[in-house]
């Protein structure tokens, strides 16, 4: 399977990363070297293997759906690039 | 009286308690050692005056009698850790000007526990490397490159991801730092500048606070220049936070007690698929010496078999991109960190993740969202996921035959700044032999064993059960004793 120029602007923009016209091409390259040098993991027999979900055999803790949290909204959009009144602030959306 | 910079963690502890020196006098050597090493550029944020705060208190609580496990220590913070309104970075244009609110699980407990912070320490953006070459804010230069110091013909990399905690650490500059690792990015640059490292077991630490690339695989643990330093630091730094989900509530064991000595008896696993091909011979030689090493101290060999380990770095490479296509997610110019304006809201998310993001960076999450794209996660992702856990079976089998493994940390030593970058698997293969660890949620130590013939650093890996880090801090100890690694790198701040 090789990604052309075409896939790769898909990807950039599912990925919501504007990458310029000409650096499609090299990167195709590297992706595809990428994707071709994981090819061997289907030389492995994983009949019967259960995908990993996690390294640890835990169960996912549980705890009661209670508010622990919060009321400090000046404190969370304190990094924000705009923020007005307590709220995050972005390019209108709705026309 | 010694150098305070030179002194190891467990002395400058006996040091303090005896009223040999202050935590003042301590810090403020160690803040002229950070300026002194600035041409390492392994700081990203220096903090003279937060140290030197913190260094009063120390005093006081010890006058006090109330002194903790780590009061008045100097260290570095690698600068995936939120520090509560210092400027934390990722190495990353994304986050400029990001002052978190709040800090990180690891360095509340380091606090808590008495430890100052010198500053915030340099690193792979998001820590996405091994050479520590992909930081926004420049290379960090290994202070063992020959040479004249700052006037370096060939600047070596002190490794990555952890590469300014690495940096700091064996210049002198700091007396511990803590580190992240992913697929190696705490043993790979111990090895590099001659430090030991340990990559605790999954859960151990809480990830809480410390910037995520992939969560399934990162870990936080120590960086320091003896083993007994890392178990008195990874005692400070674990422990159960339930705002960790993946944190396990397990009881901390006193580390250092397990640095008996003794290992008689102890099967020593050698796996001979970690023979690759193209191998140096020194590195051959190094593991050589490092199982004689732990045979005369009593324990037995034990050739083992770990069949997958081949294709460890092809199930890294989609796992690890993968879980950083979707934690780096949130960086869209909305709550922190930098935005390009556009004309829309995709536009503004577009713009600003194109410039905000480095070319590693954007090359892991184009793969991530490809293999967990409609019609390929089955091919790449789910595949990728079994065989995972043949390898973490790999490792279930091999550990009923031995206690512990003993390998190379890495199939070389340091490298410089230019060689291996045109291609990136080329740069991947640096972590053939840590990665296999993190895809098994292992813990891993890396001690200095040696210099090679070109007169760098050469590290020993061992990897052990999950959470019996005590068994690696054992052998450590051990290996540490035979190997009576003492030289110092060319630069000493």
């Amino acid at each position: 399977m090789s990604l052309d120029k075409a896939t790769v602007a898909k990807i950039a923009h599912l990925a919501r990363i504007k990458v310029p016209e000409e650096e499609l091409g090299h990167l195709a390259g590297e992706l595809n070297n990428i994707l071709s040098f994981v090819e061997q993991l289907n030389e492995v027999d994983t009949g019967n293997v259960p995908p990993m979900t996690s390294v640890a055999a835990q169960k996912l803790r549980r705890r009661q759906d209670q508010v622990t949290d919060g009321g400090y909204p000046q404190d969370i959009v304190r990094n924000a690039p705009e923020a007005a009144e307590g709220y995050f602030a972005v390019p209108k959306v709705v026309e | 009286m010694t150098q305070l910079t030179h002194l190891t963690m467990a002395d400058a502890l006996k040091g303090l308690a005896e009223k040999q020196f202050t935590a003042v006098e301590l810090t403020e050597a160690h803040v002229r050692a950070v300026e002194k090493a600035r041409p390492l550029n392994a700081f990203i944020t220096e903090t003279p005056d937060k140290a030197l705060e913190m260094a009063k208190a120390s005093d006081a609580r010890r006058a006090k009698g109330e002194a903790g496990p780590m009061d008045g220590l100097p260290i570095a913070v690698k600068d995936l850790f939120c520090t509560k309104d210092v400027l934390t970075t990722a190495a990353s244009h994304i986050l400029d000007g990001f002052q978190p609110g709040y800090e990180s699980t690891v360095t509340s407990n380091l606090w808590r526990d008495g430890a100052v912070m010198l500053g915030k320490v340099n690193l792979d953006e998001f820590a996405m490397g091994s050479a520590n070459i992909t930081s926004y804010y420049g290379d960090v230069i290994n202070p063992w490159s020959p040479g004249e110091p700052g006037n370096w013909p060939r600047k070596l990399v002190p490794g990555g991801s952890s590469g300014g905690s690495a940096a700091a650490v064996a210049a002198r500059v700091a007396l511990g730092a803590t580190g992240t690792d992913t697929g190696g990015s705490i043993r790979q640059p111990a090895a590099f500048t001659g430090i030991v490292g340990i990559k605790p077991t999954y859960g151990r630490c809480s990830r809480w606070g410390v910037v995520a690339f992939a969560s399934s695989l990162d870990q936080a643990g120590p960086m320091t220049r003896t083993v007994r330093d890392s178990a008195i630091m990874l005692r400070s730094m674990c422990g159960f936070d339930p705002k960790d989900s993946t944190s396990v509530d397990m009881p901390v064991p006193d580390f250092e007690k397990a640095i008996t000595g003794d290992i008689r008896g102890l099967r020593v696993g050698i796996p001979k698929e970690y023979r690759v091909d193209g191998m140096p011979a020194e590195i051959e030689e190094m593991w050589r010496k490092g199982i004689e090493w732990l045979k005369a101290a009593g324990a037995t060999p034990v050739d083992i078999s770990l069949p997958h380990t081949k294709y460890a770095l092809a199930a890294y490479y989609i796992v690890a991109p993968a879980e950083c296509s979707s934690n780096l997610a949130r960086y869209d110019g909305v709550r922190y960190g930098l935005r390009v304006e556009g004309n829309s809201l995709n536009e503004m998310y577009e713009n600003t993740r194109g410039a905000g993001f480095g070319k590693e960076v954007r090359r892991r999450i184009l793969i991530g969202t490809y293999v967990l794209s409609a019609g390929y996660y089955d091919a790449y992702y789910l595949q990728a996921q079994k065989v995972r856990t043949r390898i973490k079976w790999d490792f279930d089998q091999a550990f009923e035959q031995c206690d512990v493994i003993l390998t190379p940390t890495a199939p070389s030593g340091a490298f410089a700044i230019g060689e291996k970058m045109d291609d990136p698997i080329q740069m991947y293969l640096n972590d053939v032999f840590t990665v296999p660890v993190n895809l098994a949620g292992l813990p891993g130590m890396s001690i200095p064993a040696g210099l090679g013939a070109d007169g760098l650093p050469l590290g020993l890996q061992l990897i052990g059960k999950p959470f019996d880090e005590e068994t690696l801090f054992r052998v450590g100890g051990v290996i540490e004793d035979a190997a009576q690694f003492t030289a110092t790198p060319p630069f000493v701040a």
